[in-house]
Order: C-alpha cells, then sequence, then structure tokens
C-alpha cells in the first residue's frame, strides 16, 4: 500500500479526469488516479460531515452568546432575571425581566410529560422487545415511527381544537390550555423516541441472560424485571433522556397549547408559558439589537445551559452505573 | 522500506488536514456571500426601470392585523396590473417598518405609527419614509356566545385587564351565570407582546404608561384570540373587527360606565364615537417607485377601499 502511495503525487484535490486513469502504477492492484482520488475526496467529505456536528453546536452557541452577553453582563439584573416571576419586556414605564415563571412553566411541563411518557415508553419498549411476536412487533414498530414523524404544529393543532374541549369536558375547567394539554402533547411526541430506542437497548441484551433466566425457573415478568431491566439500565436511561431532551427543547406544540400565560402553575389546569415558546413568539417582533432582542438570546443561553446540564447529568450516569 | 511508507503517509495526512481546513473556510465563505447576496437582493427588484413583459416585484411586510387586508388588495391588484406582483408577509408592525429601513421591503404595513426611534433609523440608512393612511381598524372586544353581558366600558376593561386591575369574577361585573363556564375567573385573552394590538389596546384600554396584568392567555394571531374565546365560555378578548365570527358575541364599549356603549362598526369608527378604533399606515421610501406609488393610490381608490370593507376593516372617509 505504502508503496503505491509514493508514486502519487500527494493528495490532489479534485482527480484527472478518468482520461488519464490508465496511468497508475505498473505494480500491485491496479487502481486509477481517479479511483484513489475520488476515495480521499469522499473521506474528507465524510470527515467534514463528522467535524460539522461540532462546528455548528459551537456555531450556534457562539451565536446565541454573541447577542446576549452584552446584555447578560451590561444592564441585565441577574437577580430579578431569574427569581421574579414578572415578565414585562415591552412595558412603557417599568420593563422588567423575569423569567422565573417560564422556567417553572418549562419544568413544570416537562416534568408532568415525563411522568405521562416514561412508564408508557418503556412499558411499550418492554412489550414491543420482549412479548410481542414478529408481525405484531412489526405493525407496532412501523405505526410508532409515524406517531415520530408528525411536525409539532399538527400536534400543537390537535392540542388547541380537540384536546383543548375536551379537558373542559373531562375536568371541569375553565381553560382547556394549560400544563396537562401541553405535556400530554409533550408525551405522545417523546413517547416514540422512548420506545425505538428503549428497544434497542433491551435488544442489545444477549439471548443467553434471557434463557438463563428462564431455565432457572423465572417467568417472562420476572425475567424482564430482574434480569433484562438492569442489563439494559444505561440504554434505558438514555432513551428517558433523550425523550427529556425532546419535552425542553420543543417549542410550536407548547407554545400553542399551554395557553401561553406567564403564570406560575399550581395545578395541571393552570395556562403556563416556556422558556422556548417565549422566545419562538417574540423574536419575531423585537427590534434586533434591542433590550428585548438580547434578553431573548439571554433565555437562549439559559435552556443551552439546561439542556447542557442534563447531558452532563446522563453522561455522568451513564459513566458511573458502567463503572459500578 | 517500511520507515519510508511511515513518514510519507504522515506528510499526507498532515496535508490532509490543512486542505480540509482550506475546504471548511470556503464553506464558510460562500455561506456569508450567501447572506449578503440575499439582503440585497429586493432592493433592486422595484427600482422602477421595469422593461415591458417583465414582471416587477413590490415586497409588501409588517402588521398581521393588516395581513389579510394587504393580501387581499395584493390579488385584487394582480387583475388591475398584470406585470406587478405584491408579495405580503406578515410578521408585524415592528418587522414590515425594520425591513423598510433595511431596504428589504418596497412597502411596510403597520398598525401603528412609526416611532420616534425607528424615524431616527430610517433617516440614517436614507431618507425619511412617507406614511399614507389606508383605512382603519376598529379592535373589537370579544365574549363567549353563551356570556349575557352586553356592554363594557373603558374603565371597567382597564380593571380587568391592568396590572393592579380590581376586576377578576365575572359577578363583579354583574354576570351571574355564564353557561358551560367552570369558575366565574374572568379569563382574559391577549396577545404576544410586541403585537400592535396588544400594544394600542394596552395604551387605550390601560392607560399609556401602564402595563397588563401577568397570567392572560397570549395568542400569536388575531384569529386565535376569536377561536380561543370561542372555546372558553368563561374568557373576554380583544381582536380585530374583522375576525368576528357567530361563535363569538361583539360588546358595546362605553367611554364611561353609565353611557350607553356603543357597537363597533363602520359608521362609528368614522365619527370615533367607538373608542377603540385606530388608522392602518403603509410606509414607502422617501422616494418610491412608480409602481409603488401606483399600487398606493390604488390602495386609498374607490376600488382599493372596497376591499378594505369587504375584508373586516373600516374605509377611509369618501
Amino acid at each position: 500500500m505504502g508503496e503505491q502511495a509514493m508514486n502519487l503525487p500527494p493528495a490532489p484535490v479534485v482527480g484527472p479526469r478518468p482520461l488519464s486513469a490508465s496511468a497508475g502504477s505498473p505494480r500491485g492492484p491496479r487502481r486509477s488516479r481517479f479511483a484513489l482520488a475520488s476515495e480521499r475526496v469522499f473521506e474528507w467529505v465524510i470527515r467534514l460531515c463528522g467535524i460539522s456536528a461540532i462546528l455548528f453546536v459551537f456555531g450556534i452557541f457562539f451565536f446565541v452568546l454573541r447577542e446576549g452577553v452584552g446584555f447578560l453582563f451590561g444592564g441585565l439584573n441577574l437577580v430579578q432575571f431569574l427569581f421574579s416571576t414578572e415578565w414585562y419586556p415591552t412595558s412603557v414605564a417599568n420593563v422588567r425581566y423575569g423569567v422565573l415563571a417560564l422556567i417553572a412553566g418549562t419544568f413544570s411541563v416537562t416534568g408532568l410529560a415525563m411522568l405521562i411518557a416514561v412508564p408508557f415508553g418503556l412499558g411499550a419498549a418492554i412489550f414491543v422487545s420482549e412479548f410481542c411476536g414478529g408481525r405484531v412487533r412489526e405493525t407496532l414498530k412501523i405505526v410508532i415511527e409515524l406517531l415520530a414523524a408528525i411536525p409539532s404544529v399538527v400536534w400543537g393543532f390537535i392540542g388547541i381544537s380537540v384536546m383543548n374541549p375536551l379537558i373542559q369536558e373531562i375536568f371541569h375547567v375553565p381553560v382547556g390550555l394549560n400544563v396537562l394539554n401541553g405535556a400530554l402533547l409533550l408525551a405522545l411526541m417523546s413517547v416514540p423516541i422512548m420506545v425505538s430506542i428503549g428497544e434497542d437497548a433491551l435488544k442489545a441484551v444477549p439471548d443467553s441472560f434471557r434463557e438463563a433466566s428462564l431455565a432457572m425457573g423465572a417467568t417472562r415478568w420476572q425475567t424482564v424485571r430482574r434480569v433484562l431491566l438492569p442489563a439494559a439500565k444505561n440504554g434505558l436511561l438514555a432513551a428517558v433522556l433523550l425523550g427529556v431532551g425532546r419535552a425542553v427543547g420543543e417549542t410550536m406544540a407548547v407554545l400553542m397549547a399551554t395557553g401561553h400565560a406567564v403564570n406560575i402553575p399550581k395545578s395541571p389546569f393552570d395556562p403556563v408559558r416556556t422558556l422556548t415558546a417565549t422566545i419562538a413568539a417574540e423574536l419575531g417582533e423585537a427590534s434586533v439589537g434591542s433590550n428585548h432582542y438580547q434578553v431573548l438570546f439571554v433565555i437562549g443561553i439559559l435552556l443551552f445551559s439546561i439542556t447542557f446540564a442534563v447531558n452532563l447529568v446522563a453522561d455522568l450516569i451513564v459513566k458511573g452505573t458502567a463503572k459500578g | 522500506m517500511q520507515f519510508t511508507s511511515h513518514v510519507v503517509s504522515r506528510t499526507r495526512r498532515s496535508v490532509r488536514h490543512g486542505l480540509a481546513l482550506g475546504a471548511l473556510a470556503t464553506f464558510a465563505l460562500a455561506l456569508g456571500s450567501g447572506c449578503k447576496k440575499k439582503d440585497g437582493a429586493p432592493e433592486g427588484s422595484a427600482n422602477g426601470s421595469a422593461e415591458v413583459g417583465k414582471k416587477e416585484s413590490i415586497q409588501n411586510i409588517g402588521s398581521d392585523t393588516m395581513v389579510n387586508l394587504a393580501q387581499a388588495w395584493a390579488e385584487e391588484y394582480a387583475k388591475v396590473e398584470p406585470h406587478v406582483s405584491i408579495e405580503v408577509s406578515g410578521g408585524g408592525s415592528g418587522v414590515g417598518i425594520a425591513a423598510l429601513i433595511n431596504k428589504t421591503a418596497n412597502v411596510a404595513n403597520a398598525s401603528r405609527k412609526m416611532e420616534p426611534e425607528e424615524l431616527e433609523k430610517a433617516k440614517a440608512a436614507g431618507e425619511a419614509p412617507n406614511e399614507f393612511v389606508v383605512g382603519f381598524d376598529g379592535l373589537a372586544v370579544y365574549v363567549h356566545k353563551s356570556n349575557p353581558l352586553e356592554s363594557i366600558s373603558m374603565e371597567e376593561l382597564g380593571e380587568i385587564y391592568r396590572e393592579g386591575g380590581k376586576l377578576a369574577k365575572w359577578t363583579e361585573l354583574g354576570v351571574k351565570a355564564i353557561p358551560g363556564a367552570r369558575s366565574d375567573d374572568i379569563i382574559r385573552v391577549s396577545r404576544q407582546n410586541n403585537s400592535g394590538s396588544y400594544q394600542y389596546f394596552r395604551e387605550t384600554v390601560a392607560g399609556k404608561k401602564a402595563d397588563f396584568k401577568a397570567g392572560s392567555l397570549d395568542m400569536n394571531g388575531s384569529k386565535d384570540v376569536v377561536e380561543q374565546v370561542a372555546k372558553t365560555p368563561g374568557a373576554i378578548g380583544y381582536s380585530g373587527l374583522g375576525y368576528a365570527t357567530p361563535e363569538v358575541k361583539v360588546l358595546k364599549v362605553s367611554t364611561k360606565k353609565g353611557e350607553p356603549g356603543v357597537l363597533p362598526s363602520i359608521a362609528t369608527v368614522h365619527d370615533k364615537s367607538y373608542p377603540i378604533s385606530r388608522p392602518l399606515f403603509m410606509y414607502t421610501p422617501g422616494t418610491p417607485s412608480p409602481a409603488v406609488k401606483k399600487y398606493l393610490d390604488w390602495t386609498m381608490s374607490e376600488a382599493g377601499q372596497k376591499i378594505v370593507e369587504k375584508t373586516g376593516y373600516v374605509p377611509l372617509l369618501k
């Protein structure tokens, strides 16, 4: 391989035309210069794709930081920002940038969504992976993937037009756009992710575990609970956390279904507003460079920090359990 | 042999790295220049030098309140002047004015007057824009169709919406029971805090320097307000006059409690007896292209104003 490489000019950017394809090395396997060059081109393209993910993350972080950091360290009252519930960015006389109610909104909707989605998601993953036969499994997987493909605007629309009156009717509450509505939508949106990743995690447990357990006289449920769940713990945790990530970051559906009211919820039937929805609703009309515009980017930095913390904790847990 | 091949592969690798970086740089440059091009594009598109047979496009951006009207105008104008295409998009008054200032729009729609800061910016970027009043909008106050309330005063609206305002229950307004409502709470439906309607309603109802009570349902569009009120028996909301549906009830509004309320209509907006109405503006650059000028003249003509009426807004005085 090395000898052949010596005969070539170092790393041409674009390979010569196929015309000179025969001008390869006389020794070794006959590969045209074109083939070798295109091989390298593809290598770079793929490398670029790999690097681009990192590049984009840093690019986005840099951009969000650049727009927000000036206001974060010059002018923004951080105590008010984090601990006040008063969000009046366009007030004429008394502008206040308190996001506590928005943080409460994000966490209440996400938390309730996870309470609903985790049992359903993991339950479905266990069923699909362990309890159902080939044809049922294939059908279920297709349907679940279909669920994942529904755009979030459509979910939001369902929240407004179907769930809104339904929640008013069933729970006898005055407003149908509330924490519960948003949480149900987010649960439905994150269940497919949990199912497919959770199922993969369970499938990764070697069959010998199942055989050994069943041979010891355990029932199928005992096998799942005592053998498979502990063995697939990390993968299942990853499934749950990816679901959390989806729920925290989701914008359109919660913008439409939670009522978009700046409010610390006292029950699941109170309308709330989330951090993401605030950015989505207000960035379009905030004039570029204004304090309001910048504070929305500070919210972006806050969201970035929250997701970073979630991912970091997840990583540490996964690493910790892997060692232990 | 082993040794030399090793050296060669090392140099190759470093060369490869250099090239990868170069490719990245080119990519970034391409992105940068792409953005620039996009910004500058519409500038030349309506400079008036339209050749015969070539389509000229006018970028018309701004107020969400006016987007239905602007769209209807654009469609009708396509029949009048087939070689001019008017591209309408919403986003809000602020968005439209910003687009006019940085020259990505030829006409900005605004449901409020340009602010002094915006005027400064426009002057700094070139010249002061022209302002045209092209119609009127009345903000109607909507409640659920089963709500027995008929009339409300500006003071009461203020107490309901203003931060620190005292009215929070329907019984305090004298409304005994709303069929289907699960509680006595007045559920306030509002708009996102930088929409023209929000700012106009806040100014006229809550007061020039006041803010709204927190906890209202802040909808993202004029139509959403009406839809939300229609689905919530205990709700009250404000939105353009043109968005009324049979599912909601439009309240009469009186300037003072005890005075007879006025139903928003074309007549009551014109004679200024309806207290929550406002002019609608279109802004053009200081020296509009002939095509833009012609379009503006047409919107204010009888044919244009007929469409204002048809879309539920209030036409200019004849």
